[in-house]
């Protein structure tokens, strides 16, 4: 057992969290646990740490601030999601600002769920990330350890619903309006059957089609 | 203080100062678990602590800060040299202060917000406890007649004989040198006791790891300190001033963690005050009697 596990230093950080998970974090210092016999600080500097302990899931505002910490930890150093928002976005996954967990900002290197995660599951993790952090110890001795990469630019648009992201969808939906609007340009092109039906997606666009065209056109285009 | 004893006393306190420094903050730790009702870490945690920092990864925020924090180490481990030589205490004194103005200026090198309110912070310490460390020395040569740390082995009589307060206030400091609670303000091994990690919030790595074993260095030249005011001249001494350090070092660890931090201005009134009166107080009847 090398030194690099016997004084694993963690830092802490709430990214969304309800707090939950962050109150069976600090248990975990408390007398009934005492993570210190293994030599655990809470330290709240990340150039002190080796262990990043996030909690909750991650949004537009905090992604940020998760990438900065993850980024100023020096190496070897290992991330640890605690709670199910920090794995997958729990029960908060489809809402609007919900990216996602943690591994949506940084690699996360042991996943620990629960709601809250309790204590023993936290030490437990900490145990397996351990193991990881040995790997990355050795990988940097060797000068064999791979930089990784963090996601770039992730933020709500590219976050997934119904199999497609939410920019891609909005890119789609704007293409086929403006297939509409095209085609009510020139009605001769398609004959005028397109110009059917108001309630279709491209509703608002003939409708401004109709609006702009009026003042020349007379009884032609009827909704 | 010959050159050779000097020699001597750099090498040996050179290797065993870390030893002791090393075992005394494990034990530090273990006690003050214990009295939380905790089992504690084992006792060479800080040895591992500072292997793992050695194995970090180096990435330094400027080019300078890490040579400074070796400057400091080394003139902190001269002036254990000087101290256990049995040299001028006097000379100890404004040793240590360098190695202390340089671990200030480490953490102004690097610009950084945190970094600066912890060196501002240390600087309020060194001001509060400067004043007793030299009426420390004032002291011994008025109750010795010399500055020399080995005239304290040749008495008759332990030197604590003629300073009882001057040792209480040689106490009272003791606990901002030796980063103890309430004056813990610009570095504390508790977490999440200051603004980041005070001083040491841009030190990382190898940089920490120096930081570290200089704590031990100053730590062992305290007690040092503690121990010159209770041996003579009998072999007797030595295991009543050991057991007189490790009484001091629990009672500093005792008043640790059953204090909280004071802000800067009560622990530079306090100081000043208990360093005024008391050794005024001890050094008025000495001159008289």
């Amino acid at each position: 057992m090398s030194s690099t596990i016997r004084s694993p230093w963690l830092i802490h950080y709430d990214a969304s969290s309800c707090n939950g998970c962050d109150i069976e974090v600090l248990a975990c210092l408390t007398p009934l646990f005492d993570v210190e016999r293994f030599g655990i600080i809470n330290t709240g500097n990340p150039k002190h740490a080796d262990i990043f302990l996030v909690t909750g899931s991650v949004n537009e505002r905090n992604i940020g601030v998760v990438q900065q910490i993850y980024s100023q930890m020096l190496e070897p150093k290992v991330v640890i999601a605690c709670g199910v928002c920090a794995c997958s976005g729990g029960i908060f996954r489809d809402c609007y600002n919900t990216l996602g967990g943690i591994d949506a900002a940084i690699p996360v290197d042991v996943y620990a769920p629960g709601c809250a995660v309790r204590p023993e599951a936290i030490i437990d993790a900490v145990v397996t990330g351990l193991g990881v952090l040995e790997d990355r110890r050795k990988a940097l001795a060797a000068g064999t350890l791979q930089p990784v990469a963090l996601p770039r630019s992730v933020t709500a648009a590219d976050k997934l619903v119904g199999g497609e992201t939410v920019r891609a969808a909005a890119a789609a939906s704007t293409r086929e309006a403006l297939e509409v609007l095209a085609a009510c340009e020139s009605p001769a092109a398609t004959g005028g059957e397109a110009l059917e039906s108001p309630a279709s997606h491209g509703g608002e666009a003939l409708e401004a089609c109709q609006s702009r065209e009026s003042p020349t056109a007379t009884g032609t285009q009827e909704a | 203080m010959s050159l050779l004893s000097f020699a001597a006393a750099l090498v040996g306190f050179g290797v065993l100062a870390p030893v002791l420094g090393c075992l005394l903050s494990g034990a530090d730790r273990i006690v003050s678990a214990r009295m939380q009702g905790r089992v504690g870490p084992p006792l060479l945690q800080p040895l591992h602590d500072v292997r793992k920092l050695l194995a970090k990864d180096v990435r330094p925020v400027n080019s300078f800060q890490g040579f400074y924090v070796l400057l400091a180490l080394l003139f902190s481990l001269l002036a254990g040299a000087f101290f256990f030589a049995g040299g001028s205490l006097l000379l100890v004194v404004f040793v240590l202060t360098l190695s202390t103005l340089f671990f200030v200026v480490a953490a102004y090198s690097t610009r950084s917000p945190f970094a600066e309110i912890g060196a501002e912070r240390e600087i309020i310490q060194v001001a509060s406890y400067e004043p007793m460390v030299i009426l420390f020395a004032v002291s011994f040569f008025i109750a010795t007649g010399s500055f020399d740390v080995s005239v304290a082995l040749a008495r008759e009589v332990p030197v604590i004989a003629q300073l009882p307060l001057v040792f209480c206030a040689l106490l009272f400091i003791l606990t901002i040198k030796l980063r103890k609670s309430p004056f813990d303000l610009s570095y504390s091994h508790h977490a999440h006791q200051e603004l980041v990690k005070g001083i040491t919030t841009e030190m990382s790595g190898r940089t920490l790891a120096l930081v570290e074993v200089m704590h031990w260095y100053e730590n062992v030249l305290f007690l040092g300190w503690v121990a010159l005011f209770v041996v003579w001249s009998s072999w007797i001494a030595v295991p009543v001033a050991l057991a007189a350090v490790l009484a001091v070092y629990f009672f500093e660890v005792l008043i640790d963690n059953n204090f909280a931090r004071v802000k800067w201005q009560s622990m530079f009134k306090w100081s000043w005050a208990v360093t005024l009166v008391l050794c005024l107080a001890n050094i008025l009847v000495l001159s008289f009697l």
